[in-house]
């Protein structure tokens, strides 16, 4: 798979790192809401399809984005810093 | 009695060139430009295999990669190759090859006497015969099974042959040489685009090769001397695309002209795809269809116009459709007799008339009854109203054309069923996907090479400024027609008529199938073996997909079609793993200090990537000897040691205080300059993440050091929440672990051996207090000193730049020589922590809380920390979770290990326990075994007795659950 990082370009899946599920919301630092935080941490969809997530170019630039990739086709439908 | 000969019509062989080469002991000899099979056929050699379940004769049955029977083992000592395919095995001198499946030889197998059991080996034999009511008859069983079966054998020895993997890039990738994709190559050439072109054979052209027309031979060679000339243009031979994967990567093997032993794997990623892979031609399903002999009717033409080799006498054709036509033309222009068994009733006068001028005899509404010969064929007796018998050499065979749709369905598209043709096209092509030629069931030649120009084009932007295409001046193409049979075999014979050669299945095994129940294409492949194997099922699928159907009442297009799998054809398992093997299988870290370790007597370990040194040999030669020294050296007086691989990471900017407090779960706001503060890291699901000591330089520069472990885990941590969640924060973190280097310097004389080595600077206990840090230049270089202790003993770490690391250490060794300074490696570094109930990598499993490890008191109360909420969620606060506790050997001499499950004295010994050690050591202070574990309920169960069994050992050792701080309580030490 090539992913799109923002800053060098399309590289080789290889250099990347997968960072997780990034639809869901990060409450607020020291929210102390105990239901917020598990719904953020443990409440996610298993879409086939487009699927918004993490990526760092880890063995490049180090720059974490956002990526739409569908999880059926692999194809990446866009992406954001 | 041989059947076939070589005869003087030109062809792509090179007669100058003869060349030797060895097949079963003996020596024989071809030319350049010979498949293995075509030499070996010139050679009257037809018998060269015996089959997998039955041991049958075998012999050649196609010309090409579909071949299912003449696999051979070639090459000899470390380096032989099983299954070998020998009609597409590039002839080469000094070549061995060996048949297969034979003992004790090829014309004497005792193993055929498994023909006379076929009656009960057939489908599904090993699953009723061994998984029957005694349960382990398939365990005592299956040694001699597998002896018995298997294509070929694997080599013991390690693999001689050279590896590579490499990764390409180019505009259109066009697979396949034939007039389709010689024809897309040109024209995407022409456009100046980047063209590879890959073939499978080491001769470019495809169908052309084998047609035996002048005027294609010049029309091929002109089109590659066009494209040898085009600069932008890669041209593969000898390669082979195995796969497509997403977003147009196709994986290549390639095995280069000049170096045979060496085999590439390409991944290549295209811009577009343009599929010119062919067709490949059907059998006919009749008793003894499987003699040698009894051959692809395609096969035989090729082997008459690429390698001048033909049936000796007489040739019979039996054939569904018009393509066997050509062969028998083409046979009958070069004096062998032929005569042809035709299925259909009707055929078009052209035929007919060509037929009749070359003195054809043709039986219409016929097939083939039986086969007479077993280890060549020596006659056929028709089938029908016919019902003669007819001496010949060989058997041409044509069951129609199957367009290898093979790399459309990688993508997850499903072939679907073309009435016309009486074959699976492609269902259709991914996006910036193609196809051209046969693939798309287009079977001629002119229409084929329209179809790939018109591919290239559709696959090129502006493609109507390129120059238009040059056809070769020959007559249009012949209509195509067909009539199925997909079964021809007489009832009483089926057991005999085969669909799947490579895999023994016949037609009576599909009716098996049926018969019990296994419909489904999916469930017939499983049960029968069908279209496994070397060849996937090439020539077999397609008539044994169409028997279940009519057997299910089903019409061909609703019965479905297996999933093509990559890779296209057999590949080495060693080219996939390329050069990742051995010492490449990972790469290794090494310290700064690595080659000092070398050259002073030090044993390694890895741990991780990391080689660290584990102990010296001034301490004994042996761990276990060893450490116990070092051990005492570091609490009796003074020891060094590599901590290069700690995780080392800067962290500036005016708000690094404020992001540090907000990591780790204890206070880092308010740390003064020249301190350092021991901190923990939570994940945001309230598990531990790292811990690791952080001193604080200036007020907005931070030094941070993490486990060896998690060192690149926390890193992208703390970029992950500075970029993508807590952008307003001013603040940089930069990994220093590579560009520092670090030692422990440990042991009540530690202060004395740093002020030998920096008489200059202070370091008595006021100016460098415990968990201080003082920087200062020694002879230009930045070091960094902090007062911090792994062992217990008092002790320091002293950093500086990787480029300086091991002369600072060799100065320090050397300043405080006279104090007896020796280094110390990391198992007497991790048995020192264990003492002091220190956790590290071995007790973090990634499930441990706060509380778990005894350091819930150290989190602030008041203040927000990472995974705050959820270490307080129900789970992590339950009682009886597996806890940090200390473990004290009760048994004298008997040993605790790493590992061993715990369970309480009174406790049957069964099942999981109540926990297990997490690091062990023998204490040099207490005298005894001690070990950190997890165990349920943690220190609750303080001073109770347990049981360590280890069962790999059959050991139950007694012992005692303590505190896991063994030594210095108090932290006397550390503060002396």
């Amino acid at each position: 798979m090539r992913i799109p990082c923002p800053h060098c370009g399309e590289r080789d899946v290889a250099e990347f790192r997968y960072g997780g599920d990034a639809s869901n919301v990060r409450p607020s630092h020291g929210s102390g809401d105990l239901k917020q935080w598990h719904d953020y941490k443990f409440i996610f969809d298993n879409p086939q399809g487009p699927h918004l997530e993490y990526w760092q170019h880890v063995y490049g630039c180090r720059q974490w984005f956002k990526l739409n990739r569908n999880t059926a086709t692999n194809e990446i439908v866009g992406g954001e810093r | 009695m041989t059947a076939f000969k070589r005869i003087d019509k030109p062809s792509h062989i090179n007669r100058t060139k003869q060349i030797s080469f060895q097949f079963d002991g003996k020596m024989f000899n071809g030319f350049v430009g010979d498949t293995l099979a075509s030499a070996l056929l010139a050679n009257g050699k037809t018998l060269l295999g015996r089959s997998f379940k039955y041991h049958r004769p075998r012999g050649i049955i196609g010309a090409g990669i579909e071949e299912s029977n003449a696999l051979l083992t070639t090459g000899s000592d470390g380096r032989t190759e099983p299954n070998t395919i020998s009609t597409t095995a590039e002839l080469k001198s000094g070549i061995t090859a060996k048949s297969q499946n034979a003992w004790p030889s090829l014309n004497f197998d005792l193993m055929a006497v498994n023909q006379l059991l076929s009656p009960i080996f057939g489908a599904g034999f090993y699953y009723k015969t061994f998984m029957g009511p005694l349960k382990k008859s398939w365990m005592m069983y299956e040694p001699i099974i597998r002896k018995a079966a298997g294509l070929g054998a694997a080599v013991p020895d390690v693999d001689s042959a050279r590896y590579e993997m490499r990764y390409m890039f180019c505009d259109v990738l066009i697979i396949g040489s034939g007039p389709a994709g010689l024809a897309a190559a040109v024209t995407a050439a022409r456009s100046g685009a980047r063209v590879v072109l890959v073939e499978q054979d080491f001769e470019f052209g495809g169908s052309i090769l084998s047609s035996g027309s002048e005027e294609l031979e010049r029309w091929r060679k002109a089109q590659i001397a066009e494209l040898e000339k085009s600069p932008e243009v890669r041209l593969l031979k000898r390669t082979t695309a195995q796969g497509i994967y997403d977003q147009n990567l196709a994986v290549l093997s390639l095995t280069p002209e000049n170096h045979p032993a060496l085999k590439i794997t390409e991944q290549l990623r295209a811009r577009t795809i343009i599929m010119a892979t062919g067709a490949i031609e059907r059998p006919l399903v009749f008793a003894n269809n499987d003699r040698p002999g009894v051959m692809l009717a395609s096969a035989l033409r090729t082997y008459l116009n690429r390698f001048s080799v033909v049936p000796k006498k007489r040739a019979v054709i039996v054939t569904n459709n018009d393509s066997a036509y050509s062969t028998a033309f083409d046979l009958a222009e070069n004096d062998v007799a032929v005569t042809v068994a035709e299925h259909r009733g009707t055929l078009s006068g052209n035929l007919l008339a060509r037929a009749a001028q070359l003195g054809i005899a043709i039986f219409p509404n016929c097939g083939i009854a039986d086969v007479i010969g077993e280890k060549q064929m020596r006659g056929v007796r028709l089938s029908g109203r016919h019902a003669v018998t007819i001496e010949c050499d060989v058997l041409g065979m044509s069951g129609g054309w199957s367009p290898a749709v093979h790399l459309t369905s990688h993508g997850g598209i499903k072939p679907k069923y073309n009435e016309q043709i009486a074959a699976f096209i492609p269902g259709g092509f991914a996006k910036s996907h193609f196809g051209a030629g046969a693939i798309n069931g287009t079977f001629g030649l002119l229409a084929a090479i329209r179809e790939g120009d018109a591919a290239a084009r559709a696959a090129l932007p502006d493609s109507k400024k390129i120059k238009e295409f040059d056809l070769p001046a020959v007559r249009e193409d012949r209509k195509y027609s067909i009539q199925p049979i997909w079964n021809a075999a007489e009832k009483s014979n089926e057991k005999y008529a085969f669909v799947d050669f490579q895999n023994d299945v016949t037609v009576k095994d599909i009716k098996g199938a049926h018969q019990e129940g296994y419909f489904s294409v999916e469930h017939l492949k499983r049960y029968t073996t069908l279209g496994m194997g070397t060849d996937q099922g090439k020539t077999s699928n397609v008539n044994a997909l169409a028997m279940m159907a009519d057997l299910r009442g089903l019409p061909l297009s609703q019965a479905g079609t297996t999933t093509f799998r990559p890779p296209y054809s057999p590949m080495t398992v060693g080219a996939i793993a390329a050069r990742s093997v051995g010492l490449r299988f990972k790469p290794k870290r090494l310290s700064p200090l690595h080659d000092w370790h070398v050259a002073h007597g030090a044993t390694f370990i890895e741990a991780g990537l990391w080689m660290r040194a584990w102990f010296y040999d001034w301490a004994g030669k042996t761990p276990e000897e060893a450490y116990i020294k070092e051990m005492e050296l570091v609490r009796q007086n003074v020891g060094i040691s590599d901590v290069s691989s700690l995780g080392k990471i800067d962290v500036q900017g005016s708000d690094a205080a404020e992001f540090l407090n907000r990591i780790y779960v204890n206070g880092f706001a308010k740390l003064p300059v020249g301190r350092a503060r021991y901190g923990v890291m939570l994940n945001d699901d309230g598990v531990v993440l790292d811990d690791g000591t952080t001193s604080r330089i200036t007020d907005t520069k931070f030094y941070m050091t993490t486990t060896t472990a998690q060192a690149g885990e926390v890193m992208s941590w703390l970029e992950y929440l500075l970029q993508m969640h807590w952008t307003d924060l001013n603040v940089h973190v930069t990994s220093l672990t590579d560009e520092w280097g670090g030692m422990a310097v440990s042991g009540p004389n530690s202060r004395r051996a740093l002020q030998l080595a920096f008489p200059e600077i202070d370091i008595t206990n006021e100016a460098l207090p415990y968990m201080g840090v003082i920087e200062f230049k020694f002879e230009g270089v930045e070091v960094r000193v902090l007062r911090l202790s792994f062992s217990g003993e008092l002790a320091y770490e002293v950093h500086c730049s990787a480029d300086y690391t091991t002369a600072l250490w060799e100065h320090i060794l050397k300043a405080a020589e006279l104090l007896g300074i020796k280094p110390y490696g990391l198992e007497a570094l991790a048995s020192l922590r264990i003492e002091k109930g220190h956790v590290a990598g071995a007790d973090l499993d990634h499930r441990n809380t706060l509380d778990d490890l005894g350091l819930g008191k150290m989190a602030g109360k008041d203040k927000a920390y990472i995974g705050k909420e959820l270490r307080f969620r129900e789970d992590c606060q339950a009682p009886e979770r597996w806890s940090l506790v200390g473990i004290e050997s009760m048994e004298e001499g008997a040993k605790l290990r790493g590992g061993a499950i715990l369970f309480a004295a009174t406790d049957e010994i069964k099942g999981h326990g109540r926990g297990y050690i997490t690091s062990v050591t023998w204490s040099t202070e207490l005298n005894k075994y001690i070990a950190l574990a997890l165990y349920n309920g943690g220190l609750k169960h303080e001073g109770e007795d347990i049981i360590c069994a280890f069962p790999l050992k059959n050991e139950n050792v007694k012992a005692r659950i303590v505190s896991p701080h063994f030594i210095d309580k108090q932290g006397e030490r550390l503060h002396a």
